[in-house]
């Protein structure tokens, strides 16, 4: 790629994006070929990172472990469904991993948690995302009681409506009364630690590549 | 004998030598029998009456010598008995105190003698002896008796043949049948403590089945055993279990509760781990132990407790019924049971459960009884020296082939014990302002938000992170503030998750944590708990956290929790002070950069919350300079400048708090901050009011700062404050102001074109006390003007300044004498202190017995003394008045003597009163005061000394008091005032030959002659008239030498 289609690039997606300054798309463009040029080494031409790929880098960078939850991560980060992350969905996505406003995150996450895209979390969705949240206790009788009380006591914290399903509408008011439920079914967004981490170590002024 | 005394008899832990028994009807029981065998033993067997011990008993008795009479050779302070062994050696032989005796017809005399001592005597003897069989028939003995059968006793005595040893052989025998009485004995009383056993369980689950059933009015849904085989003894656990003590299993269900499966044994009803397969059940306790099965169920289930407060008296009437054949057929048990049960002050239905239980153990008891003492006198054998502590509990276990009614009563008792012996530990008592921890009410009834809590505590404990938040926001939810569900939080266990969280890398948990402990830590004994568990060290390590919204979690926790001293200490000792001050300066650092993160909060906040923690720490001296030192004070100074409401009350509460030191005091001057103090005055908010008038009252201690206040323009809105009495923890805050800042007099003439004097008489009345002392004082410094003395009057302000002085607070009184005082200066305003008897009052508070308002009061006389209208009339009226303010001289207090003086130097103007308190011998007490370095009271002991010169020979009696001397050397003191009076009282005195000598020669005239050329006119008039008369009588004694 030459340096004009770069820059191009560079222009094209820092417009498009409000939580990045030019600088800080450069270096995750760079980022991007970078990880690009690894994968590509292997599996030959492709046009984005897979999901493989990038379940790898979430695992490693981000600290994620939740097979489930990363899938979806993935989901969110690949607009337009081809099963590859392509630059600009890896600038974009980056942008609200990292800088997103509450609203964005919101929307994200719901997105996340929803896991057959019908537009509510359901009971069954929930005891989905959380059957490995308990430890298992050898003299409960039925070790899905736990998880099932505790989908019981997530909708009746965050069902505003009593309808036994979350909407966004209520996932939203439950979540601006109390952030911690924001990632209530999982971890989606990378932690602070591992997100400063990761700021440092990409935003820094880059001597390798200026030139490029 | 031996064995109930060492096994059975109940001796306090006080180790050897000093060890005494028991005062428990248990010992008295066995004290008692030991009486009677003695006492008897004469007659019974008076063979062996005769016999003579190989050491004597001995030991002190309270028994005179007086009390021998038959048989006896008595003198003042020993006795000797008249029979005597075969070596002429007396058997009894008594000299006070100690008394020896050495045969049992001897003992039984003894005890006939004693009469109603008997108890004491014998309980005196037994702890004087402790191992009597030994001394009785010797050593060799001794041992026979401890471990041999009845067989090997027998053996002995067929080997030696002689009369002596088979004597000493039948005592042998006869000790030993005491023994295994008395053992029996104790075992009937102690038999009576019994609480469970196979048929009073088998009891209550009967009664407890007869309720039972759905639908809302029965206790239970149901309730059966596990096992339908009943064993002969009563019991249905396997008898491998029975050997443990466990009778049946239970399986209850309640209405608000799962299934429970519990076990009954003889140390009382727990729950178990439960049924696993078709018979087979989970042995191991799961929970708390019960006394039975009524209170089991009732501290499991609220349901069950609610039904059963309900169905009480019916359940009440049913078990009476039940026990109607039994109280005929066991009338000698049942009276024994109200006197085990008087005292115990439980509920009606646990008491009458306890009689139920008992009365049927004490039946079952009879035929059991020799079984256990059998098994106890063989397992004495095989386990010689077990201690009698084992013996409590366990030697019985291994032999006992079911279930000991015996081994039940022990071990519940050992039960009963550990539990007293944890729940006192839990009520440690502390240190300081606290409230002792209690421990939520066994049976009370629990709401339904207990449980919830309990399940969601569970969940926290086992959950993962998700869990674990869903958990903590589901939490929060609850009403924290109610203590219910504080304490259904510490007493599930939560607690010590909730800190355990705070150690962790999860920033979610840790908020989620905080947010909680921050509710929660407004309960006094919850803090404790935190305290104890080691949170606050956690909690100042989030203090460094780069997240700014835990930063301010953990701020304001520990600001609930440093409520008390040993937190206040850890927060210190574990680095916390210095960090809190750091966190006042993130308010500066604004220039950083803008973070998305979802944890930061505003700069300010932090700051904020970092003054919250601060104020609540500053309560410590300690804290107080390791802020100051951490460089606290700039950044509060820097904060105050602020405008934010929320942020100025913790900052200026700080402040108030610290101003109590002398160094902030200083400081806070130096920083500026009493400016913003006095801006804050006019601040809307009524508690950020009340902390700025609290820190200006600290701090107006100090002049300079007195004018700063004035400067700023600080008077007037502390003024117009006065004028909103409603919030009386501000009126008492400005009020202290206002009084310290009208130390200063251009303050007070500010305050009087405010017109704040007539508004603090108004306060003078209905006002709390805090108020009241600081509008007194305020009125007292104002009064010391002129014109505000005429202002407080015609506002009628003494009436009620007088009405206070019956009060008993001592600050208030102290400021009232001192208000008054100030008023009795205007003569007008005397008349009125007069009319309303105020003197009198005044002079009753000498009497007070806090030297502080003593000594006010003796100054508050002094001005009443000078204004009043035929003073001495008035003085004179008060009846021992005059003796009492004579024998103030006594005080230990300078303040109180100077006082006195003072008063007495008023008293003295008058002729008549002069004369009584010389009477009252005035003249020896304050010539003992002379030698002192006061000059206080040396300036009003002078001024009293020259006062009352004025009658009789007092000034020969000063002289020959030795009082001249130390008065000449008042001269060298620095004080004006010392000078003045002290001339004043030496020229009096001079006017007596040998004290013009005294003074002549102690130097005195150097200094007058000094003092003459002062510019205090009276001053060097006495020094000038002292000096005349030294000079006349030199004059005087040359001319009777020339002529």
């Amino acid at each position: 790629m030459n340096r004009k289609k770069l820059q191009k690039l560079t222009d094209t997606l820092t417009k498009n994006c409000k939580h990045f300054n030019k600088f800080e798309v450069k270096c995750l463009i760079n980022l991007f070929y970078k990880l690009m040029g690894d994968v590509t080494k292997r599996q030959g031409v492709v046009t984005g990172l897979d999901r493989n790929a990038f379940r790898n880098i979430l695992h490693v960078t981000f600290g994620m472990t939740d097979d489930m939850i990363m899938d979806r991560v993935f989901r969110g980060f690949d607009k337009d469904n081809d099963g590859s992350i392509n630059v600009s969905e890896w600038v974009y996505g980056l942008s609200l991993f990292l800088r997103g406003t509450l609203e964005e995150k919101m929307k994200y996450c719901f997105e996340v948690f929803d896991l057959n895209g019908d537009g509510f979390i359901s009971k069954e969705e929930m005891f989905h995302m959380l059957k490995n949240s308990l430890l298992k206790q050898p003299s409960e009788e039925d070790p899905d009681e736990g998880i099932k009380d505790l989908v019981e006591i997530t909708l009746k914290k965050m069902d505003h409506d009593h309808d036994g399903k979350l909407s966004f509408s209520d996932y939203e008011q439950a979540v601006r009364e109390e952030t911690l439920l924001l990632e209530a079914f999982g971890p989606c967004l990378p932690d602070p630690k591992s997100q400063m981490e990761f700021e440092a170590h990409v935003f820094k002024e880059p001597n390798e590549f200026n030139d490029i | 004998m031996g064995v109930a005394l060492t096994r059975s008899a109940q001796w306090t832990a006080a180790g050897y030598g000093t060890r005494t028994l028991e005062t428990t009807p248990l010992n008295e029981a066995i004290l008692q029998e030991i009486i009677i065998f003695i006492e008897s033993f004469i007659y019974k067997h008076p063979q062996e009456a005769k016999y003579v011990f190989v050491e004597p008993l001995e030991w002190k008795t309270d028994l005179d010598p007086s009390a021998f009479e038959l048989g006896y050779v008595v003198s003042e302070t020993t006795v000797e008995s008249e029979e005597a062994d075969k070596n002429g050696q007396p058997l009894l032989f008594f000299s006070v105190p100690q008394i020896q005796v050495r045969s049992f017809g001897q003992l039984s005399r003894l005890l006939f003698i004693a009469k109603d001592r008997k108890l004491k005597e014998a309980q005196a003897c037994i702890e004087a002896n402790r191992n009597p069989v030994r001394k009785i028939l010797g050593f060799d003995y001794n041992a026979v008796i401890e471990d041999s059968s009845v067989l090997n006793i027998l053996d002995k005595i067929t080997e030696d043949n002689d009369p002596e040893s088979q004597v000493k052989m039948k005592i042998a025998m006869l000790l030993k049948e005491l023994d295994l009485h008395l053992l029996n004995h104790s075992l009937k009383h102690i038999s009576l403590e019994v609480s469970l056993n196979p048929e009073a369980v088998k009891n209550d689950v009967e009664l407890l089945k007869r309720f039972s059933g759905k639908g809302e009015e029965t206790v239970l849904e149901s309730i059966t055993y596990t096992s339908d085989y009943e064993f002969s003894n009563g019991c249905r656990a396997p008898p491998w279990r029975q050997i443990l003590g466990e009778m049946c299993y239970v399986l209850v269900k309640p209405h608000d509760v799962e299934t429970l499966c519990i076990t009954c044994s003889a140390e009382g009803v727990f729950l178990n781990g439960g049924k696993i397969d078709e018979g087979e059940i989970n042995y191991e306790r799961k929970g708390a132990i019960y006394k039975d099965l009524i209170t089991f169920l009732k501290n499991t289930s609220a349901k069950f407790s609610e039904v059963m407060s309900k169905e009480q008296i019916r359940f009440n009437e049913l078990q009476n019924g039940k026990d109607q054949p039994n109280e005929t057929s066991d009338k000698k048990e049942s009276d024994a049971i109200p006197k085990a049960v008087d005292g115990s002050d439980k509920g009606m239905l646990e008491k009458k459960q306890i009689n139920f239980g008992k009365r049927q153990m004490a039946k079952r008891l009879e035929p059991s009884l020799n079984w256990k003492t059998t098994v106890d006198y063989k397992g004495r054998r095989s386990s010689l020296r077990d201690t009698h502590k084992e013996k409590r509990g366990g030697k019985l276990e291994k032999s006992a082939p079911s279930v000991s009614p015996g081994k039940t009563q022990l071990a519940c008792k050992n039960v009963s014990k550990t539990e007293e012996i944890v729940s006192e530990s839990s009520s440690e008592s502390e240190e300081d302002e606290e409230p002792p921890d209690h421990r939520q009410e066994a049976n009370a009834d629990l709401p339904s938000e207990y449980w919830q809590i309990q399940k969601l505590v569970k969940y926290l404990k086992g959950g993962n992170q998700i869990a674990t938040v869903i958990a903590l926001c589901s939490l929060k939810d609850f009403n924290l503030a109610q203590e219910t569900c504080q304490l259904a939080i510490r007493d599930a266990g939560g607690l010590e998750v909730l800190i355990n969280l705070l150690d962790t890398d999860e920033v979610k948990c840790k908020i989620g944590s905080l947010k909680i402990l921050k509710e929660i830590s407004h309960n006094p004994q919850i803090r404790r708990n935190i305290v104890d568990l080691g949170g606050l060290p956690l909690m100042v390590n989030i203090l460094d956290s780069p997240h700014k919204s835990l930063k301010c979690l953990a701020a304001e926790t520990i600001a609930n929790v440093a409520k008390f001293r040993r937190a206040r200490w850890a927060v210190r000792h574990h680095g916390g002070i210095t960090k809190l001050v750091v966190l006042l300066d993130c308010a500066q650092n604004s220039t950083e950069p803008v973070q998305s993160s979802l944890y930061d909060a505003r700069d300010e906040e932090v700051a904020r919350c970092g003054a919250l923690a601060l104020w609540s720490c500053s309560k410590s001296y300690a804290n107080k300079e390791a802020i100051r030192k951490a460089g606290g004070i700039p950044l509060l100074a820097r904060l105050l400048k602020t405008s934010h409401g929320n942020m100025l009350i913790p900052v200026v509460g700080t402040l108030q708090e610290c101003a109590s030191e002398e160094n902030y005091r200083d400081a806070i001057k130096a920083e500026r901050i009493i400016e913003n103090l006095v801006k804050n005055l006019n601040s809307e908010n009524e508690q950020l009011q009340e902390h700025c008038a609290m820190a200006i009252y600290q701090c107006a201690e100090d002049e300079e700062t007195r004018d700063l206040v004035r400067l700023h323009g600080g008077l007037k809105p502390l003024a117009s404050l006065l004028n909103n009495t409603d919030n009386k923890e501000r009126l008492a805050a400005v009020t202290g102001a206002i009084w310290k800042c009208s130390i200063s007099k251009e303050n007070v003439t500010k305050f009087r074109e405010y017109k704040a004097i007539e508004t603090l008489v108004g306060l003078l009345t209905d006002q709390p006390e805090e108020v009241l002392v600081n509008v007194v004082g305020a009125l007292g410094e104002c009064c010391q003007e002129h014109e505000n003395r005429v202002i407080v009057r015609k506002c009628g302000g003494i009436q009620p300044l007088v009405n206070l002085l019956v009060g008993i607070n001592q600050a208030l009184l102290v400021n009232v004498t001192k208000a008054i005082a100030a008023c009795a200066v205007e003569p007008e305003s005397m008349i009125i202190i007069a009319r309303l008897d105020g003197v009198r009052l005044l002079w009753s508070l000498l009497k007070n017995p806090h030297p502080d308002v003593k000594a006010s009061a003796a100054w508050a006389l002094c001005p009443c003394i000078q204004n009043a209208k035929d003073a001495g009339e008035m003085v004179r009226s008060f009846v021992g008045g005059l003796e009492l303010v004579v024998n103030l001289l006594k005080s230990d207090s300078k303040e109180v003597l100077a006082s006195v003086c003072a008063a007495i130097t008023n008293i003295a103007k008058d002729q008549e009163n002069l004369a009584i308190i010389t009477d009252h011998g005035v003249v020896p007490l304050l010539s003992k005061l002379a030698n002192t370095n006061n000059d206080k009271l040396r300036r009003h002991l002078a001024e009293a000394i020259s006062c009352c010169c004025m009658w009789g020979r007092n000034r020969v009696a000063f002289g020959e008091n030795k009082a001249v001397a130390p008065l000449v050397r008042y001269l060298k003191s620095n004080d004006i005032n010392v000078h003045r009076a002290t001339a004043q009282a030496l020229y009096q005195l001079s006017e007596d030959v040998d004290n013009c000598i005294t003074i002549h020669e102690n130097g005195a005239v150097k200094m007058l002659l000094h003092m003459v050329g002062s510019a205090d006119e009276d001053l060097q008039e006495a020094a000038a008239g002292c000096i005349s008369n030294i000079r006349r009588l030199a004059l005087a004694t040359e001319k009777a030498r020339y002529t």
